[in-house]
Parts: C-alpha cells; structure tokens; sequence
C-alpha cells in the first residue's frame, strides 16, 4: 500500500500567523489532532481491542468441572496455560476445513482475478462498444449481500429448479449433483467469482484509466498490436493495483463464513464446520466451548497477520527492485 | 486480443463494402464483455421470473418461463407472520441508513485529522487502525458477544449498530481523500484569520472533502447492509433481524417444506431490487478510483 499522504502534510511546526495569540493557537493546533482522534480511539479500544484482548484471555483459560458438574460451584474456570492451544492445534477438522478453504481459495482469488483483469483490460481497449453497461451489470452483484447471493445460486443449483438440470434432463443426459463432493467446491468458488468480480473489474480499470495516452504512442509506433500493449505496458503499469486487489481476495477468501452457511440448509454435504471460522462458530454458540473457540480464533487471527504483513513486505521489496531496475 | 487495427484509409460510409461507421467495432472485447454481463445478470434474471411463479409452478415449469403467481407470492409475503419481512427491510435499512452515517462522520474527522496534521505517534495509530482491517469478523464478533451480553446489550439495535461505526477502510480512504483535497495553504489561511481548528475542519475542509465523503458513505451502506455475520451472533429476536438474516432463517425452515421456497425467492426478489436500483441511481457519484488509493490531483 502506497503511503495516502503524498503532500507533506504542514504541521504546526512553521509558526502561524500571531492574530490571537501565536501560543495559544500553537497549543490548540497541537491539540487539536488528538482531539479529533477521540471518538476513533475509544471505538477501537471498546469494539476491537478489548475484543481481542478478552479473546486471548479466554483462550488461556478452561473449565473445570468438579463433581458431576450440576450445582453452582461446581464449574469454575482455572488458568489452562496453553492446554486450548495444543489442544486446537492437534484438531484435526480445524486443520481440514484450513484445508477446504485454501482448496477454495486457490480456484478463487486466481479465477476473480483474472476474469477482474480481463475485463478491465477489455474495458480500455479501443473501439469497444456497450462498455458503460457492461461495466455496471458485472460491477452489479457487488450490491447483492453475499447470503442473497449464495440463496439465488443455491436454487440455480438444486436439481429440481435448476435451468441447467431442466435442459439435461430434457436432452436425456445425467445430471451432475452440483451440491456433493469435488464440485461443491465449484458451486462455492462460483458464488464468490460471481460476486467479487465486479468490484475488482473496477479497481483495475480505474488504475487503467489513469494511465497517461503518452505511454502508448510510441509502442504503437513501433507497431505493436494491443495484445502487445496490454502484456508490456498495460499489465505492469497496475501491477500496484493488482497487488492490492490481490491482498484483499486472500484476505476476503480465508474468512469465508456466509456463504456454505446459507448453502447448509440445500445440502448435507456442508458440515457445520466446514470453514474455518465456522468451527469457530460452532464451538462458541453450538458447543458452548468458549475456550478452545478462543484459542481457534486467536491463531486463525495470529495465521491471518503473519500472511498479511509477509506479503506486503514481498510486495513492498518487489516494487524497490522494480524501482532500482 | 482484438481485431487488427487497419489504417482508417477509407471513410467507408455507404460504401458497399465495410460497415457504415467509420471505425469498426471491436469484436473479442465487445463480446467478452456481453459473456461476462450475461454471466453477472443470470442470477438476478432467474429471480425476477422465479418471483413469479406459483409453489407448483416453481417445480414444473421451465426456468425462465414466467408464471402467474407473482401478485399472490407478494401478498403471501407479507402475510408471512404479520408482515414480518417489512420489518426486516426497515431494520436493515436503519441499520445501514444510520450506521453508514455515523460511521461517515467517524472516518471524516479521523481521516482529517491523520491526513492535515503532524503529531507524535500519528502514523502508529493509523497502523494500528488499519490493522482492524484484517481482523476475521467472527474473530471480532464472538467477544464482542461476550462483552455486550455483560452489559446487557446484545439482542438490541445497538449490538447490531455500534460495532459497525468504526470502519478502518473508511478512515483509510478519508485519510487518502482529506490529504489531496484539503490544501495546506486554505487551512493556514484559517488560522491566520483566528478560526479555531474545528471551525476550520467544518467549515473549510467538510466542504471540501464531500465528493470522496459520499463514497465512504456508500461503501460502508453496503458493507453494513450485506452484513450477515454479525447480526446472526447478536440477534434472537427476529423482530430486530435485517433483511439477510431474515432470509435466511426463512431458508432454514423451508428446507424441509418447499412450500416456504417460494416465499424465499419472491423475498430474495424483493430484496435485491431495491438495493440494485438504488446501485444505478447513486453509481454516478461513487469515486471508485478512490477504493484503489488513486487520487485524480
């Protein structure tokens, strides 16, 4: 990510113009920025880090139960060092369902993003007709909430609604269960291509437009056809962009929650632990283990900054080499 | 890629040969991008028809054949306990409504802030921030569970609303937005005229900064508004779910009685039109080249 502030920003160092009085209006320019922060500050302390703390806390705690576990006293929570911790680490659905969604994520984030860059690409191209329209129908499903999204697929994908099984079933072909097994995964990815495209599309195109007509002058003099252009000039120009759209897919994919969570109810083939965060889920509210769900979630949470902070620091190295070259 | 370009040696109008316009439309590009519309509009299409169609209809006929059902699945919908999908739509609506607003004010005062000024531990705290990003919502939601039900606050609007207004994106693209909008020397010139900091903020960069503000506005109404997560943890009483979490509950009943199918899609009808026609009227005022960080000086 490139840093926002391009401008210096002026500070308060250069003294202002005495009208009041230069101190006074020092020390309030000087206070001023902290007073803005406020209402950010306190909302992230209440709803993000004292979340979190309390999460990591919990997952250094359990339950012990003494007795037969009924009466009051007989359930109380004891330091559990990190019992939670190995005992996550040595689950083995945790580590299936970390399985299932890299599996679902390596048809994704490389599909998105390239259907995303093909039609941006498209969209520059010259002499291309119905693009505003086009642009908007594929940037559309970016505003159909992704529980929406996955209902309106899950009907598309039901045997007994489905166009695709009513046209099969008249051309006396078998019919494929979409909900079942290896294309399950398929169905999954598709919802997601579906909906992500389209925003991405934008991200890249609006990098696109931005670069100056210049550029292309002379590669064109020199005769090069806009396959040519698009591979040696266009694609490297928003490799920034696509870098970016590219982190948040990673980001996006890994946490996938919503959308099996709506395909449950159409298929057995779902479990309620199917991803990751839904392990989650279902171990604080269906189980009632707030702990070992602690202990899940913090090292889902640790897994996700560690990936996120090493790939942008690949990313930041890549573009200093480029920069050198 | 796409068709060759030929030199423009002949303004061919009327000619028999070559089409009528001069430049001749590309094709490859043209009718990938028809493929890809078609592909985004299947779903959305199917749902228009689907709403239609009576609960035997829905199984008997083709696809994308219309039914007669349409006005009786409506009223069926409404019926659907006492009306109880109305109430989702507004809920979601207030949610999304006010929850974008406040959290427009938030990022724009933020934004102002780490973007104009040079103080101590500015850039931590904007790290930090961000950080908040790539926290997984489940994460985040499960103590947040926890600490509202200690304060007797979950199962209520607030539980739903209050954890939304911070929005780590949105105080990023303030940031990006305050900095190439607002010039240094117009803020300078406020002060030397002895407005205070705020009254400058307000009165001199508000103005200033609404184009880029419309767009965290927008940005965050969707987030708010597809947000299913959240209110699936928080929520029991369904009188307070929004539209997603309502559908979907519904989804769960009828899939053990296609009868409630119908209701389902003529809902997901219902709600999906609304928000896709606000999505055309609004899409003109989004800056998009703001979510990619690129800012047009």
């Amino acid at each position: 990510m490139r840093s926002p502030a391009r401008r210096r920003p002026y500070g308060v160092e250069r003294a202002p113009y005495a009208h009041p009085s230069p101190t006074a209006t020092l020390r309030r320019a000087r206070s001023a920025p902290y007073v803005f922060l406020v209402p950010a500050t306190l909302l992230f302390l209440l709803f993000f880090a004292l979340p979190i703390g309390y999460a990591v806390w919990l997952s250094f705690r359990k339950v012990r139960v003494s007795g037969l576990g009924l009466g009051a006293g007989s359930r109380e929570e004891v330091w559990a060092g990190l019992e939670n911790y190995t005992g996550a680490l040595s689950d083995s659905e945790l580590l299936n369902g970390a399985l299932r969604v890299l599996g679902y994520g390596g048809i994704v984030v490389p599909v998105m993003l390239g259907l995303a860059l093909v039609f941006a690409l498209m969209l520059d191209s010259e002499r291309v007709r119905l693009a505003p329209f086009t642009r908007l129908a594929i940037f559309l499903p970016y505003a159909v909430p992704g529980v929406i999204a996955a209902l309106l697929w899950g009907f598309l994908y039901l045997p007994d609604v489905s166009p695709f099984s009513f046209v099969l079933d008249r051309l006396g072909l078998p019919q494929p269960d979409l909900l079942d097994g290896g294309p399950l995964y398929l169905a999954l990815s598709n919802i997601a291509v579906w909906g992500g495209t389209g925003f991405n599309m934008i991200v890249i195109y609006t990098a696109l437009r931005a670069i100056p007509a210049e550029v292309y002058e002379a590669a064109k003099l020199d005769g090069a056809g806009p396959l040519q252009i698009a591979l040696r000039i266009k694609i490297p120009m928003v490799a920034p962009s696509l870098v970016l759209t590219f982190f948040f897919s990673i980001i996006a994919t890994l946490q996938v929650f919503n959308e099996p969570t709506t395909l449950k109810p159409l298929t057995n083939s779902v479990s309620t632990t199917w991803s990751p965060l839904m392990k989650v889920y279902q171990d604080a509210f269906g189980n009632g283990d707030l702990h070992a769900a602690a202990a899940q979630a913090t090292i889902i949470a640790l897994a996700t900054l560690v990936l996120s902070f090493g790939f942008l620091r690949a990313a930041n190295r890549r573009t200093k080499q480029e920069a050198a070259r | 890629m796409s068709s060759l370009a030929l030199p423009e040696a002949e303004p061919a109008a009327g000619t028999a040969r070559g089409p009528a316009r001069r430049r001749r439309t590309a094709l490859i590009p043209t009718v990938t991008l028809l493929l890809g519309a078609l592909y985004c509009l299947l779903p959305v299409a199917w749902v228009v028809v689907a709403s239609t169609k009576s609960g035997s209809e829905l199984f008997s006929t083709f696809t994308f054949w219309p039914g007669t059902g349409f006005a009786e699945n409506i009223s069926d919908l409404g019926a659907y306990r006492d009306g109880v999908y109305w109430r989702w739509m507004g809920n979601s609506a207030l949610y999304a409504g006010l929850g974008a607003l406040l959290s427009t004010c938030v990022s724009a005062v933020s934004g102002y802030a780490l973007a104009v000024y040079r103080f101590r531990g500015r850039e931590a705290l904007f790290s930090v921030l961000l950080a908040g990003v790539l926290m997984p919502p489940v994460i985040l939601a499960v103590p947040q569970y926890l600490l509202l039900a200690e304060a007797d606050l979950t199962d209520s609007y607030l539980s739903v609303l209050l954890p939304q207004i911070l929005s780590p994106y949105g105080v990023y693209l303030a940031r990006i937005y305050a900095a190439a909008a607002v010039p240094a020397d117009v803020v300078e010139a406020g002060r030397t005229d002895g407005a205070g900091e705020w009254r400058i903020f307000t009165r001199v960069a508000l103005p200033m900064m609404v184009p880029g503000l419309v767009t965290v506005f927008l940005f965050q109404f969707v987030a708010i508004w597809n947000n299913f997560l959240l209110p699936y943890i928080m929520l029991s009483d369904d009188e307070k779910f929004p539209i997603t979490l309502g559908l979907y509950t519904l989804l769960e009943q009828g899939a053990n009685t296609p009868a409630l199918y119908t209701l389902v899609i003529t809902g997901a009808f219902l709600a999906v039109f609304p928000l896709v026609a606000l999505f055309l009227v609004i899409q003109r005022f989004w800056s998009l080249d703001l979510l990619s960080g690129a800012v047009k000086s």
